[in-house]
């Protein structure tokens, strides 16, 4: 590794944070816990991984307290692939990020997979050089960490469900959210951003471009290439998959054809071809028959 | 456009705003009558990946060898490349610009940064964006176009001209506007 040298050289910025988002949409990150693992989603184009002990769909039916990775496991899903590696820390808990951020972590998913540090707090983002992503169930709420300092938003979905409805819901909210900003004046906006309890300034910014301030990608859920091409016609900017993809048949394959489904969203001959003989995705869950109590998308505020 | 994986849609922005007209490519059929190809930043591993599989690497590699101009940045560098460290095994570039780069160079994420950038043509300096951005090694007959500090960053070669840095997310519309007059 080389270090730049010379006058006006500047690291950790909100630019290159946000940046490195930029760089990673119209690709997907995927759910790995091991380097084998980590080496077949490279292989199958992921644009980056998300080093994890656990999906969230053993996560779900193991229960107790989640938490951050092992540091040894990080390392070595480091190790094994040239991509960008992300890894979760608990909602709140800003000594895990700290820890992930000594381990050169490329993206910190403050994640509600986890189980939560902090009832009331999220991290300050803003100290750190490593850049946040966090996730969202609708505008206010997207607004709030990126008020906090993450540089990129993901909506939540019901991680480890391999049902898609809840990560619609949620992209459907964030758009909804910003179409209704359209006309609004000055006044009728400060009285929005109270409606919905996020930042007048990033809400006018909002209105300003049409969209959100950062990268916005969909997660929890997405399992077959169907459901990948569906968020992206609704409008995000990327797919994560979980549980998705390692919990599927035949996981080479499945990844493949996320990878190729997101890029090819709006072709659906290419859908059709890429979708043929893919093997039992994930078996999936309906969101009515979990425990209220059970919900990940509830986590974080 | 190639708009495979990436940050296609900011070079899209930066070409519109200076009232070039724009087109996704994505099949190889979208190469046709293109005055100008761009790379984009994004992974290369990924682009690479899906320009094999959808049969456009033969055609795009035809394309910019017979002398369609490109404007290349970050991991479209790479896809051009000669030579390329760390990258996949097996990673291999067009092979049309005759440079040697380390992939993700300058280190992980935490390490990405601004800096300014003098550039041949430019009054005064560019504002680059380096994220994991690759290192130039060795610039073989290539033309160095730009550097940050001493360091080559932007090598030119017949009409290909390739980056390290984001003009697209620069908010400067210098480099854009050169290359599209230039054509």
């Amino acid at each position: 590794m080389t270090e730049p040298n010379g006058n006006g050289v500047l690291k950790g910025s909100f630019k290159v944070k946000a940046g490195l988002a930029e760089m990673l949409k119209g690709g997907v990150i995927m759910d790995v816990v091991t380097p084998e693992q980590a080496k077949i989603a490279e292989d199958a184009g992921a644009c980056a991984v998300m080093a994890l002990e656990r999906v969230p769909a053993d996560i779900r039916r193991d229960g107790g307290v989640a938490r951050m990775s092992d540091p040894a496991l990080i390392k070595g899903i480091k190790a094994a692939v040239t991509i960008p590696v992300m890894a979760k820390c608990r909602i709140g808990h800003f000594v895990e990020a700290r820890i992930l951020e000594a381990l050169e972590i490329d993206y910190i998913d403050e994640s509600e997979v986890l189980t939560p540090a902090d009832e009331e707090n999220h991290i300050d983002k803003h100290p750190f050089k490593v850049p946040f992503v966090c996730g969202c169930r609708d505008l206010g709420e997207a607004l709030r960490r990126i008020a906090e300092g993450a540089a990129m938003i993901r909506t939540k979905g019901e991680a480890g469900t391999g049902n898609v409805v809840e990560a619609v819901r949620h992209m459907r909210a964030v758009n909804n959210g910003i179409r209704r900003l359209h006309g609004l004046s000055h006044a009728e906006l400060v009285h929005e951003a109270k409606q919905i309890g996020a930042p007048v300034d990033l809400l006018a910014e909002c209105q300003r471009l049409g969209r959100l301030p950062v990268v916005n990608f969909s997660a929890g859920g997405i399992s077959t290439p169907a459901d990948a091409a569906l968020m992206m016609q609704l409008g995000c900017d990327g797919n994560f998959v979980g549980s998705g993809i390692f919990k599927s048949e035949d996981p080479l394959k499945m990844a493949k054809a996320i990878v190729t489904a997101t890029t090819y969203h709006d072709q659906p001959e290419v859908l059709a071809e890429i979708s043929a003989g893919l093997g039992q995705p994930m078996r999936g869950l309906e969101i009515p028959q979990i425990p209220k109590e059970e919900l990940l998308a509830a986590r974080g505020w | 456009m190639l708009a495979l994986q990436g940050a296609f849609k900011e070079h899209e922005r930066a070409l519109q705003a200076i009232g070039a007209r724009t087109r996704l490519v994505r099949l190889p059929a979208e190469l046709d009558d293109l005055d100008a190809l761009v790379i984009p930043g994004g992974e290369s591993t990924t682009m690479t990946i899906l320009m094999e599989r959808m049969g456009l690497w033969e055609p795009v590699r035809k394309a910019l060898s017979e002398g369609l101009p490109a404007l290349a940045t970050c991991a479209g560098m790479i896809v051009l490349a000669r030579d390329i460290t760390d990258g996949v095994n097996g990673q291999h570039g067009f092979g049309l610009l005759d440079i040697a780069v380390r992939r993700n160079g300058y280190g992980r994420q935490v390490h990405s940064f601004e800096a300014p950038v003098r550039v041949e043509g430019l009054d005064h300096e560019f504002p680059g964006v380096f994220i994991r951005a690759p290192f130039v090694e060795d610039t073989g007959t290539a033309d160095v176009y730009a550097v940050q500090d001493d360091q080559p960053v932007g090598v030119r070669q017949g009409r290909l001209t390739a980056l390290c840095f984001h003009p697209e997310l620069s908010g400067d519309l210098r480099l854009h506007r050169e290359f599209v007059n230039a054509l």
